[in-house]
Order: structure tokens, then C-alpha cells, then sequence
């Protein structure tokens, strides 16, 4: 499943820091961040909750760039 | 403005009052600190505050914890040495002013993007049970309603008119200025304007799956495709900083030490401050939001004219252009026959058309319609009476009592006429009347307006071969390629033959670098658009299939914009390019004239921030990219 979220990032370093984190995320397949569009699409393995799993990416994204934002409620 | 943005110049502002008036005061020792650390957090704080945070979550090497130690460490300095307080307050002043700005770059370029592709509306209007307008979530307009378009607003989703005549600007979508009449009957595409009537609209697709959607899925989803560029640009960021930094320790450390064990003198403040103007230097910001705002800025500017790149690595391909191979139909010509000359015998040319489109006024045979296109007024009052298809041969018809036989060679050759040959290529179209023979009428399938003129823009660009790929015979093809300036053809081909063809030329290619792009139509050459290193789909809108395989969308069926599309992206890679050599060369030359001791911070901040500032600047040309005219081209 593929979703995307619109996003708040100061920074296209900081961007790229929050996509790298993301990825990392058990659950998340793969994910990508537009810096320029504020965007970011996450595609999920199989059978999970998304919003569980996008809890997970916003807090580890907190740790490499405290000022984000994910919007996905 | 965003609410931070307005903070964070509140913040600049003050900050600089305080260190204006601080000039005119007289202070020393612990009294000049205590008044100097003020601004310093005021305008320092947040980024004291994420340099600990940074520590706390093992992301120790951001320009935040390099700014904080390189602005301390200068304090301390002061506070030993010289008491000038103002260096390092000044370092993050301009830092903090260098954000600013690039925020707020970052920002308008953002919006003005997204106004370019503001093309979906974010509603739709119904007519409830009393009749009366409702704006509605153009996701819940199911197939088949009719939604309503006034005057000025979007077409929200794709839909066929049920009433109302208007006129359409397509700009949006496909860069053709020209407005479009549209009547009962006609299909529309939802993102052009409707500019004069009232329209009603029975939908023919989900909102998801409207052209003007699907647009802007594609074009949100090409920033995610990176470019080599981008890719070196992170890579370059990743090892770019701890380099710097653990040089900048090494500068501190080993230079003094050397000195001491020579016994001169170690001079350990001096090389601090140089090894702290290497920290104020390394922050790679500059490269990293100016390269892929650069291709952003890119993408929209084709998108501008009708062009959709499905990624910046598309965008990089397409500059590298060397080779593009056309196919004929659709592509380079129109597609649809048309009458390209009439030879009578002993009539005029006109009535020789006007027989015989009066016999081919039935007929939805593509050569009736050409003749049909070509004599428009064909319903007069001549009596048209037992028209008769003979299949393979022609049609026969009794026009005011004369017996009109109108076809190929074999129907004269049935009728027992002797009919002439032609120097022209095509189909050729004999007349009879009466059993004798009056002429014939030439159609041919002929080439788009600006097919001449595209291949003229893309061979002035550096484009060493064109080649032409068609199922139609040799003569017919080399026809054509010698008008339009071709340099290869290959006829006879049948579709599956193109991609072997395509193969061939990639193959013969000289080197890896050199792309080779196909320009299709999106009919059957869904394979071959895939295969090229490049594939182009022309007024694709509405060929899902095309578009999947495509990796840039033409969203009209103009040849000219293939060289509008490889020119955006040559103009686009050049200042990519620029911003990558300009920000690397500053950077290493104020690093080499730091470590000599020849550039102070201030030069330091320089290299940083206003190289950062200039990339920006520099980046969004892109976005005003223009297109040749067709018409300028010689």
C-alpha cells in the first residue's frame, strides 16, 4: 500500500535526514521525501496499520530533525 | 510570510539594533560580556538548543552543532583575548539572516510552482434536487453525473458536454495558447478554463483518474526519481562534512603542537580561529537546496509548456540527447489524409472536387472524409441519387443524371477507362464521368505544420541524427523525410520491427553518454518508448498506456516541443551544473585561504551563506525557461 503525507521541513538536508530515517522503519518499505513539494509517499509491507506505523516514522524523524512535521491523523 | 519566518526576522531585526547601539557604549571585562552575550541569544538560542538535541540523538555532525561550537569557541577567544565579542554575534547573525532568506526562497519558489500546476479544482458544481448550484467534493462526483463549469472556472473532471457551447483555454495542459470551441458531444480534458459559456458536463471518469489529476500525481512523483546530480550531491554532503570537521580539529591541534616541539612560538589562538572558520564553511546547504530546487524549478518550467518529465533523472537524459528517432504516422504528419493535389482533365479543379465529394458524401472511409474535409459546402442542391459502394474498387453514384464513378486504378480498369499515372506519392483518386475519364485527386498523409521546423530547432541544437522509422512504403518515405531534413529512414517496417530498429541504433551508439530518445505517438509503440534510452509520447493525454511507458509526456501533438523539451533540460542541466562548480569552487577556496589565515569569519559565513543565497537566485532561472517559436527558427 502507498500513501502520502504532506510534511513541514525547514531543510533539503534535513529532508533528506528525515527520508533516510524513515526507512529505517519497521513496517516501511520504502519512502521518499519531496523537499520541494512537502511531501512524503510511503509505501508499507503488506498487512500493516499505517498509522501505527507512521507514529514510528515521526518520532524516529524527530530525532534527526526536531522541527518536522508529518500530518497523516 | 509564515508565522516562524516572521519570528525569526522580529529576531534578526532586534538582534541587530542591540549590536548597533552596542557600539556607542563603553565597557569592559565581565560588564562588555554579559551586554554582548545578550543578542548573541537572542539570536542563538534555537540553534544552541538543537545542537544539544542533536548530541542527545547521535546526529552529532549538523550545521547546527557546527555553528554553535565555531560562535563559542569565538566568544571564548574574545573572552582570553581580544574582547571583540562582535565576530562571532556577526557569524550568527548572517547565518540566521542566510536561512531567513533561503526559507523564504525556498517558500515563494514552492508556491510559485504549485500556482503553475494549480490546474485541479477543489470542487465541482451540481445541481441539487431544487435546481439549485452546489459546490461539491469533486471526489464524490461519480461516473456519468452532470457537473456544471461556469464561465472562468476549471474543468474539475474529465466529461463529455451535454449542453452549452463555449470556448476553452487548454495553456494549462498542453502550452497551446489558441482557445478551443467545444459543443454538445465533445469530449473534455478537466484543468482547461472555460472562458465563455456555460457548460454542462456529463463525467466520464473519477476525479483520481481526470487528466488534470493524473497530472499532477505525475509531476509530485517526478521530484522522487533523483537525478546522478542529486546523487552526487548527497554522497558528497555524507563525507563533505566529517571531512571538514575532523580537518578543523586537525587544524586546531597539530599545527601548534609542530611549533612547540620546533620552540617557536605555538600561537594556539590563531589556529583556533582558523580551524573555527573551517566549521563555519562546512555546511554543504548550498548544494543541497540549490541542485534539486534547480531540477524542480525545471520540471515546472516544461510542465509550463505543455511538456511533463516524469523525473529529474529524466531531465538529465534528455539534455545528453543525440539521437532522436521519430516514428512517421501521427508523429511527424498529421496521421489523417488530405488532399494534396487535383488533376483535371478538362474541368476545374473545384468541380472535380465537388463531384466527387457528392459521391463520397456517405462514406466514412478515410479518403471520403479527407475529400469531404476539403470541399466543405458538399450539401448543395445537386440530386446525389443510388450511390453504390463497390468494395476494394470505389463508389458510383447518379449526380443530376451524370453517372460519377469515383476510386482506384482497378475500378477504371473494371469500367474499361484509360486513366492517367500521377508524379505524386499517396493514394490517388481517379474520377469518371459517364465512362470518361476526368482527372484524379491526390491524398496523402502529410506532415504537421511544425515538423520542418522541429527537426531545423533540434539539428541547431547539436542533434546529430534524425531518423525516421515507418510501416509505409520506401517511395512514400523518403518523400517525407526529404521535405521535413531527415537524415535516415527505415520503411517497410512492421511494428514489431521498430524496436529491433531502435536496438540497432542504441547499439551503433559511440558512447554511453550520448542518449538516444524515441518520439512516439503512444499507439503500439508502448514497447519501443520503453526500450530508448529516452522515450517521448505525443498527445498522449488519454493513453494511460503511453504515459506508463513514457518518460516525458508531450500533452499536445506538436513535434516543435520535442526540441522545447530537450532545450528546458540542456538550460536546466547548464545552471545545475553552474550551482555545483560555483559552490564547491568558493568553498574550497575560502577553506584553503582559512586554513592560511587569509579569510576571517566573515569571509567564512560568505562562502556559506551567500554562496547558498546565489545558488537560490541562480536556481530559479530555471523556472523561466523560455521555448523558441517555430516560426523564429531558420
Amino acid at each position: 500500500m502507498k500513501k502520502t503525507y504532506k510534511i513541514e521541513v525547514d531543510c533539503a538536508n534535513c529532508a533528506a535526514k528525515m527520508e533516510e530515517a524513515a526507512n529505517k522503519v519497521e513496517g516501511v518499505k520504502a519512502a521518499s521525501v519531496n523537499f520541494m513539494a512537502l511531501k512524503m509517499k510511503v509505501e508499507f509491507e503488506d498487512g500493516v496499520e499505517p498509522k501505527e506505523i507512521m507514529k514510528n516514522v515521526l518520532a524516529d524523524c524527530r530525532k534527526v530533525e526536531p522541527d518536522c512535521e508529518i500530518f497523516f491523523e | 510570510m509564515t508565522e516562524k519566518q516572521k519570528q525569526n526576522l522580529i529576531r534578526i531585526v532586534i538582534t541587530s539594533i542591540i549590536m548597533i547601539s552596542l557600539n556607542f557604549i563603553e565597557a569592559d571585562g565581565m560588564f562588555r560580556f554579559t551586554l554582548y552575550i545578550i543578542p548573541y541569544f537572542i539570536i542563538g538560542h534555537d540553534i544552541l538548543i538543537k545542537a544539544v538535541k542533536g548530541i542527545r540523538n547521535r546526529q552529532p555532525f549538523d550545521e547546527n552543532l557546527l555553528m554553535a561550537i565555531a560562535t563559542l569557541g569565538a566568544i571564548a577567544l574574545a573572552l582570553y583575548r581580544s574582547g571583540d565579542y562582535v565576530e562571532a554575534i556577526a557569524v550568527m547573525l548572517f547565518y540566521q539572516i542566510g536561512e531567513w532568506f533561503q526559507s523564504y526562497a525556498v517558500g515563494k519558489s514552492r508556491k510559485d510552482i504549485a500556482d503553475l500546476m494549480d490546474i485541479a479544482p477543489d470542487y465541482a458544481n451540481m445541481e441539487n434536487e431544487e435546481g439549485q448550484l452546489e459546490q461539491v467534493d469533486p471526489d464524490d462526483v461519480e461516473i456519468g453525473s452532470v457537473i456544471v463549469v461556469k464561465p472562468g472556472e476549471r474543468v474539475p473532471i474529465d466529461g463529455t458536454v451535454v449542453e452549452g457551447h463555449s470556448t476553452l483555454n487548454t495553456a494549462a495542459l498542453t502550452g497551446e495558447s489558441l482557445p478551443r470551441d467545444v459543443e454538445p458531444g465533445n469530449e473534455i480534458i478537466s484543468g482547461s478554463i472555460n472562458l465563455t459559456g456555460l457548460l454542462k458536463i456529463r463525467t466520464t471518469k473519477e476525479f483520481g483518474e481526470s487528466t488534470a489529476s493524473k497530472i499532477l500525481e505525475l509531476i509530485e512523483d517526478a521530484g522522487s526519481r533523483k537525478s546522478k546530480s542529486e546523487e552526487f550531491i548527497t554522497k558528497f554532503a555524507r563525507v563533505y562534512t566529517p571531512i571538514v570537521v575532523w580537518a578543523a580539529i586537525a587544524l586546531a591541534l597539530i599545527p601548534p603542537v609542530v611549533l612547540t616541539v620546533m620552540d617557536s612560538e605555538p600561537m594556539w589562538g590563531a589556529w583556533l580561529y582558523r580551524a573555527l572558520t573551517f566549521l563555519i564553511i562546512s555546511c554543504p546547504c548550498a548544494l543541497v537546496i540549490s541542485i534539486p530546487l534547480s531540477f524542480f524549478a525545471g520540471l515546472g518550467a516544461a510542465s509550463r509548456h505543455g511538456i511533463l518529465v516524469k523525473g529529474s533523472n529524466y531531465m538529465e537524459t534528455l539534455s545528453e540527447t543525440k539521437t532522436v528517432v521519430f516514428d512517421k504516422t501521427g508523429t511527424l504528419t498529421k496521421g489523417t489524409f488530405s488532399v494534396v493535389a487535383i488533376h483535371p482533365e478538362k474541368l476545374d479543379e473545384n468541380q472535380l472536387l465537388h463531384l466527387a465529394a457528392h459521391v463520397e458524401r456517405y462514406s466514412s472511409h478515410p479518403i471520403a472524409l479527407s475529400l469531404l474535409e476539403a470541399y466543405p459546402n458538399e450539401h448543395d442542391d445537386c440530386r446525389i441519387e443510388n450511390t453504390e459502394e463497390i468494395a476494394g474498387r470505389g463508389i458510383k453514384a447518379i449526380i443530376n443524371g451524370d453517372t460519377v464513378c469515383v476510386g482506384n486504378a482497378r475500378m477504371m480498369e473494371d469500367l474499361g477507362i484509360n486513366w492517367k499515372p500521377c508524379e505524386h506519392h499517396g493514394t490517388i483518386i481517379h474520377v469518371a464521368i459517364n465512362g470518361e475519364y476526368e482527372g484524379h485527386i491526390v491524398v496523402a498523409d502529410t506532415p504537421k505544420p511544425h515538423s520542418k521546423a522541429a527537426i531545423k530547432a533540434l539539428k541547431a541544437q547539436g542533434i546529430r541524427e534524425t531518423v525516421m522509422l515507418t510501416g509505409d512504403a520506401r517511395a512514400v518515405a523518403e518523400a517525407v523525410a526529404g521535405e521535413l531534413g531527415i537524415d535516415q529512414v527505415r520503411s517497410d517496417l512492421l511494428p514489431q520491427d521498430k524496436v529491433s530498429e531502435v536496438e540497432q541504433l542504441l547499439a551503433a551508439k559511440p558512447s554511453d553518454k550520448e542518449a538516444l530518445a524515441f518520439v512516439g505517438d503512444g499507439i503500439n509503440d508502448a514497447p519501443v518508448l520503453s526500450r530508448a534510452d529516452i522515450g517521448i509520447a505525443m498527445g498522449a493525454m488519454g493513453s494511460d498506456a503511453a504515459i506508463e511507458a513514457a518518460d516525458v509526456v508531450l500533452m499536445d501533438d506538436d513535434p516543435f516541443k520535442i526540441a522545447t523539451a530537450i532545450r528546458v533540460s540542456r538550460k536546466c542541466l547548464r545552471i545545475v551544473k553552474e550551482n555545483i562548480w560555483f559552490a564547491i569552487g568558493i568553498k574550497v577556496l575560502v577553506l584553503i585561504a582559512g586554513a592560511l589565515g587569509f579569510a576571517s569569519m566573515w569571509a567564512a559565513i560568505f562562502a556559506d551563506v551567500g554562496v547558498a543565497v546565489l545558488a537560490i537566485l541562480n536556481a530559479m532561472r530555471c523556472m523561466y525557461i523560455k521555448a523558441q517559436q517555430p516560426e523564429t527558427v531558420s
